[in-house]
């Protein structure tokens, strides 16, 4: 008879064999014999993060910049509790997770034992799945199911939840099965008709645009190296979600910026103007669509995307394509270069007018801000971080907020997963715990989280966890004093009533630094801007960086919620040439 | 301008009733997984009936009758199938002349023999079933379409109905085939 594992140690024996090298957690009562066991099992490094939130965070920072699943190890009731915020923003973005949890042992469950809480029942709708072992011997399947089910598909955080006498229990530990089948659930159901039909409304269209999102880095980094080749074989712009950025070159000419609420002004008006608009890995959210009545009226509309239940969710398209975009890319490229070789060159004619018409959009230079002598514009502050770092292969982290939309409209990406930022739960406080991750993953690269300096604080007690591990991040605060975003919207539609908007005792985070052993260095004015940037790459510590920028700047462009594309906000410069009056004043 | 962070609802199209028709592994959280879905998106649930229909595959089925607009029915079916415990979901229109719908429901009826008489003679053309029965009371069972028993149960109210229990619809194609 073979040899009997404890729970513990099948926990272990799963993450080795799933190729786990770091978790992120932190231990308590219920996950005790768990942590009794990680001495002996010497590949798998455990990150020990000051919050269980900080630890979900850290693991998808991980994930995302990795491509590997990042795994988190809690307690019960508090412990599980506060990592709920990481796993519901982790299952918005689409990152995979695979959280332990430690439960009361089995004969205490509904007693309201001491830290016992209802673990699957509250991440029942923030997971792609959860279980709880209520039997040893179902133990090491259901790990590796986790993780079969956390990397397949539309990626997403899974969760384990064992109670600790499982743990001590004994069993044989079973390996992974190789290349199972969830029920059958099939990640790529299209066929050459479909990339026939994508490709003859390629040809037809004379105004297309390919839009493009988070789904392209989930398919691995080969997804972004076709999609550079089909913007190349067709010829057409394309523009990115937030999530998407770095899938295609930023300063590529070919790339309109970022689209949605606060994308570009040509970004924005292709989308409402063209005739073809071809999704692919983005999920039609109601950052991008604006009013979805008038929403892009007069195009066709092609969606690719791995996960069926977003094909007309929201929008209906009039031709769903569902599979892995590299599969589907891969296809589509092999498509054109067999019947239409030269499609980019005789298609040309066809699309100049459209290029010529998005050339005049994007003379209006949206992005522009109007730059000042005394005060750091938080605009500026990003373009010289972009400068100072551009060729370093730099990975950014974003808290959420005004700093955030800055961050994805002045810092160019050209690499997938460089750019982690929280979107769809939008979790303020996300940044720095996930530049922990991203520095665990690429121990050598410059990891910089832009943050806010509200949103900071809501995590700032990882930067403990960075000087235990000696992770050299960089916490770039734009500080304004205010919850920009909030403030912003306070300003422009409830009448300035700047309520509960303004930090009125922020620490000092020079100070802040030194107390938690890193580095602190303060930027007051626009001069010494690029000498303080310099002295931060060059400080091989973790550094808090108290960047002091203008308190009233606003983020533009802007499409006010509830309207459509080609209605959008422009910034003062624009304002100020076009001399808006009277109603348009008062919209600004 | 909206004040709101988030648009104004667009255009609503038409609600249909459908049964939703789900076999999931008959697993500890697999009601509250589908019922967790429906309310968590705002999905609506009419009535609802579950039970193993497998014993050795260990597969459950549960019927759902719900309404909404294509699109959200739409969703459902594809929300649905992406939970792990599930295998298949059907789709029915409640108009579908190919499926047959019932709901069964018993009837306690108080009071003297004459009423309780007549009231049985009422329930016959719903396959009454008399299965219990007293100096007082009747207990019967009846299968039908939810407005029929809806229906009954307003029309027995006279004749000494006192208590009603009734199932949610369950849902089954006519002919051969089964669906896949």
């Amino acid at each position: 008879m073979s040899k009997l594992s404890t729970g513990a140690e099948i926990v272990f024996k799963c993450l080795e064999d799933q190729n786990v090298e770091f978790i992120f957690g932190y231990p308590g009562g219920a996950v005790l014999p768990i942590y009794d066991e990680l001495k002996n099992h010497s590949s798998i490094k455990h990150i020990l993060v000051r919050h269980e939130q900080g630890a979900g965070h850290a693991a998808e920072g991980y994930a995302r910049s990795s491509g590997k699943p990042g795994v988190v190890l809690v307690t019960s009731g508090p412990g599980a509790t506060n990592v709920v915020t990481a796993l519901t923003d982790a299952y918005m973005d689409s990152i995979p997770l695979v959280c332990i949890s430690g439960q009361v042992p089995t004969h205490l469950i509904g007693t309201d034992a001491f830290q016992e809480c209802d673990t699957t029942g509250i991440t029942r709708p923030c997971t792609k799945h959860n279980w709880l072992v209520k039997d040893i011997k179902d133990l090491s399947k259901i790990i590796h199911d986790a993780f079969k089910v956390a990397t397949t598909g539309r990626p997403g955080p899974v969760l384990v939840d064992i109670p600790k006498d499982i743990q001590f229990q004994k069993t044989k530990y079973t390996k992974p099965k190789r290349e199972k089948k969830l029920n059958g659930k099939r990640q790529n159901n299209f066929d050459q008709k479909d990339i026939d039909e994508l490709i003859k409304l390629m040809s037809k269209a004379s105004k297309p645009i390919f839009y493009t999102g988070g789904g392209v880095i989930n398919s691995g980094p080969k997804a972004s190296t076709l999609l550079r080749e089909l913007v190349d074989a067709t010829g057409f712009p394309i523009t990115s979600t937030l999530q998407g950025l770095g899938s295609f070159p930023g300063d590529d000419n070919s790339f309109l910026g970022m689209l949605g609420m606060h994308g570009t002004y040509e970004a924005n008006n292709a989308m409402h103007d063209c005739d073809l608009m071809i999704n692919i890995g983005a999920r039609f959210d109601d950052r991008i669509t604006g009013k979805i009545d008038e929403f892009s009226p007069k195009s066709k509309k092609v969606h690719i995307d791995i996960d069926p239940s977003s094909i007309n969710k929201n929008v209906k398209v009039d031709l769903p394509i569902v599979g892995d975009v590299q599969d589907v890319i891969t296809s589509t490229i092999k498509t054109i270069k067999k019947t239409k070789p030269n499609f980019a060159k005789s298609n040309k004619q066809k699309i100049s007018k459209w290029w010529e018409q998005i050339q005049k959009w994007r003379e209006k230079k949206s992005l522009d801000f109007i730059n000042s002598d005394e005060t750091i514009k938080p605009q500026y502050a990003v373009q010289r971080l972009y400068e100072l770092t551009k060729g370093k292969d730099t990975f950014i982290t974003t808290e959420v907020g005004q700093h955030q939309m800055w961050a994805a409209q002045h810092y160019k990406f050209d690499k997938p997963n460089r750019w982690m930022t929280s979107g769809g739960l939008g979790t303020m406080g996300y940044g720095l715990p996930a530049a922990v991750g991203v520095q665990i993953a690429h121990p050598t690269k410059l990891v910089i989280d832009i943050a806010g300096e509200a949103s900071v604080l809501m995590t700032m007690q990882e930067m403990s966890t960075a000087v235990q591990y000696n992770l050299p991040i960089k916490i770039f605060i734009l500080n304004n004093e205010y919850m920009g975003m909030v403030r912003q919207w306070q300003e422009l539609l409830h009448d300035k009533n700047y309520s509960e908007s303004y930090t009125a005792a922020l620490p000092d985070f020079v100070k802040l630094a030194e107390a938690y052993g890193c580095v602190g260095i303060r930027a007051t004015n626009p001069n010494e801007l690029d000498d303080k940037i310099i002295e931060m790459l060059n400080t091989d510590r973790p550094v808090i960086f108290d960047c002091l920028v203008d308190k009233q700047e606003n983020c533009f462009p802007m499409i006010p919620s509830g309207k459509p594309h080609n209605q959008m906000l422009l910034g003062p410069k624009d304002q100020e040439q076009n001399k808006i009056t009277g109603k348009g004043k008062t919209l600004v | 301008m909206s004040k709101s962070a988030y648009s104004t609802p667009g255009k609503k199209g038409k609600f249909d009733k459908h049964i939703i028709v789900v076999w999931v592994d008959n697993e500890a959280g697999v009601l509250a997984r589908v019922v967790g879905l429906f309310s968590g998106r705002g999905y609506n649930i009419e009535s609802l009936a579950v039970a193993e229909v497998d014993a050795k595959l260990n597969i459950s089925r549960i019927t759902i009758v719900t309404t909404g607009t294509p699109q959200v029915i739409q969703q459902i079916k594809l929300q649905l199938k992406k939970l792990v415990p599930v295998h298949k979901v059907a789709d029915f229109k409640r108009e579908d002349k190919n499926v047959i719908f019932k709901e069964m429901a018993l009837f306690k009826l108080v009071g003297n023999i004459t009423k309780r008489k007549k009231a049985l003679n009422a329930c016959k053309k719903y396959n009454a079933v008399l299965l219990d029965k007293t100096n007082k009371s009747y207990v019967v069972q009846v299968t039908a379409l939810r407005r029929e028993i809806d229906l009954m149960s307003k029309n027995l109210k006279k004749l000494g109905l006192v208590s009603v229990s009734r199932t949610g619809a369950v849902a089954m194609t006519r002919g051969a085939e089964i669906f896949k």
